[in-house]
């Protein structure tokens, strides 16, 4: 009797063991911060390179092959993180390759530039201060520091939609949008994509809106 | 032994008691207690939580008192195991008890909601048709909620739609809280407006700000993973300076502006292609 006793108490104990295990694992899980690289000497502050492409695809995210999501550019590869890291006090360089299709802006306002350089982006190479809201696909907003860049859609009709990530500028068709901001003090701040873009999702805002490492992450000012 | 009298003897500390720490509460406390006095409606909160505490003071003297007045006349001597007296109802405490208990409800029910209608809803949403509604002129602002950010609009200055909020002192702000996904709640602490932001409802709530201030802005109502996220910084400031600012705003946001759909209480935004 007192063997069962053991017995069961150890395997009571052994599967709560393993369901902390799970479950700090997965409170602790954050995307790999990538660390913006340093801008060429003639002009100062870092460089943040980034895509978004419609599906993320099995290689680089087995459990969400088909959820939408940012890559960052890391020593000549595009990594899947949406946790960068920028210097305090600078001008940070951001430019976004956009592979996606149009979902459209729930609150047109955001189709605003906001709080960037001169309050304008460059849209393949045109500076702008406005997307249309219908075009929208996604955008890169940090709302405590005020910036706000509304991408728009690749024309679902194009012959060269890249399927899944990575997606290269040179084979598939896309945005290009550089736009740079300044930081001040040094904090963690929260960035996020505004357009309802989570395929099959309540409102659109589930999915890879509510998960970190897709549609939103951490900007970590050091 | 003859036993004292208990009833009288605790009756007596406990009504010195109480007539010197009510006034001390009053005095030391309400001055400090929460939500301050950044507006009408927070100076208002801050009378009724001081209000309250001045009853809840007598009650809670009532209670700790008996526990030690207990604990030291009415332990078990030592060594001895004796039953207690049998304890009998009393028609008097009964009523008493009742009566004083009742009183204070009652009370407090009838304050609460004169308090209530005499604020214009005391700084919390009050619905789209709000029973009460402050004199005078008042300027409309429209918040709105979305995942997982706060924007206004100013629809007396042609619709304008901003990313932080600003408001004039000394002048009754009409809210009109929506939101264009979820459920979110907004809440400005020190200004103690705070009002749920749902789709499809237009969620009025009024708020005088009294001085020149910063204040805080959050979500109040579990919105999603970035709920946390949801905050914001808004500014009292005084009425020219708010003109000045409206100016600059206008100029600011004009290519957003141009983008809107006209002003409306809420707001139905169109399916999405993926998202619906």
């Amino acid at each position: 009797m007192a063997k069962k006793i053991l017995a069961v108490g150890a395997a009571v104990v052994a599967v709560a063991a393993l369901i902390t295990l799970y479950v700090a694992d997965w409170a602790t899980s954050f995307p790999k911060t990538v660390s913006a690289a340093s801008a060429p000497a003639n002009s100062q502050g870092a460089n943040l390179t980034l895509e978004t492409v419609a599906s993320i695809g099995p290689k680089l995210s087995p459990s969400h092959p088909s959820w939408v999501s940012y890559l960052v550019r890391s020593n000549g590869r595009w990594v899947h993180s949406t946790d960068y890291t920028v210097p305090a006090n600078s001008v940070v360089h951001v430019t976004i390759y956009q592979f996606d299709t149009p979902t459209g802006l729930r609150n047109p306002f955001l189709g605003q530039v906001q709080g960037t350089v001169g309050n304008l982006a460059s849209y393949d190479g045109k500076p702008g201060n406005t997307v249309e809201p219908e075009e929208a696909s996604h955008t890169f907003a940090i709302p405590e520091l005020g910036v706000f860049v509304p991408l728009p859609g690749v024309p679902e009709e194009s012959k060269h939609l890249c399927e899944e990530a990575p997606c290269e500028p040179s084979s598939s068709d896309h945005h290009t949008i550089s736009f740079s901001f300044r930081t001040g003090r040094k904090g963690r701040f929260h960035w996020q994509c505004f357009v309802p873009c989570g395929a099959g999702w309540f409102f659109g805002n589930g999915g890879p809106m509510q998960t970190l490492g897709y549609m939103d992450g951490f900007i970590d000012v050091v | 032994m003859t036993e004292p009298n208990h009833a009288r003897r605790f009756g007596l500390i406990w009504l010195v008691s109480t007539l010197i720490a009510t006034p001390l509460v009053v005095v030391l406390l309400g001055p400090i207690l929460p939500p301050g006095n950044g507006s009408e409606q927070a100076s208002g909160q801050a009378t009724d939580n001081t209000v309250l505490l001045a009853m809840a003071t007598p009650v809670l003297l009532l209670v700790v008192i008996y526990l030690i007045y207990a604990v030291v006349y009415f332990r078990q001597p030592s060594g001895a195991v004796l039953e207690g007296p049998a304890v009998r109802g009393d028609a008097r405490i009964q009523t008493t008890w009742i009566i004083v208990t009742s009183t204070l409800v009652l009370s407090l029910a009838v304050y609460g909601t004169v308090r209530l209608l005499a604020d214009n809803g005391a700084g919390s949403g009050s619905g789209p048709t709000p029973l009460t509604v402050p004199k005078g002129p008042k300027l409309p602002v429209q918040v709105i909620g979305q995942q997982w950010a706060f924007t206004y609009r100013y629809p007396t200055y042609g619709g304008l739609e901003v990313p932080h909020l600003v408001l004039p002192v000394n002048q009754t702000v009409e809210l009109h809280v929506t939101s264009l996904d979820v459920i979110h709640s907004f809440w400005a602490r020190q200004l103690a407006v705070k009002a749920d932001a749902n789709p499809q409802v237009d969620n009025v709530a009024f708020v005088k700000p009294t001085h020149v201030q910063t204040f805080e802005v959050r979500c109040a109502e579990l919105c999603g993973i970035w709920h946390g996220e949801m905050f914001d910084v808004g500014h009292v400031v005084s009425g020219p300076e708010f003109q000045r600012w409206i100016r600059r705003a206008q100029a600011t946001y004009a290519p957003a502006t141009k983008l809107l759909p006209p002003y409306s209480t809420t707001y139905q935004p169109k399916p999405t292609r993926r998202g619906g």
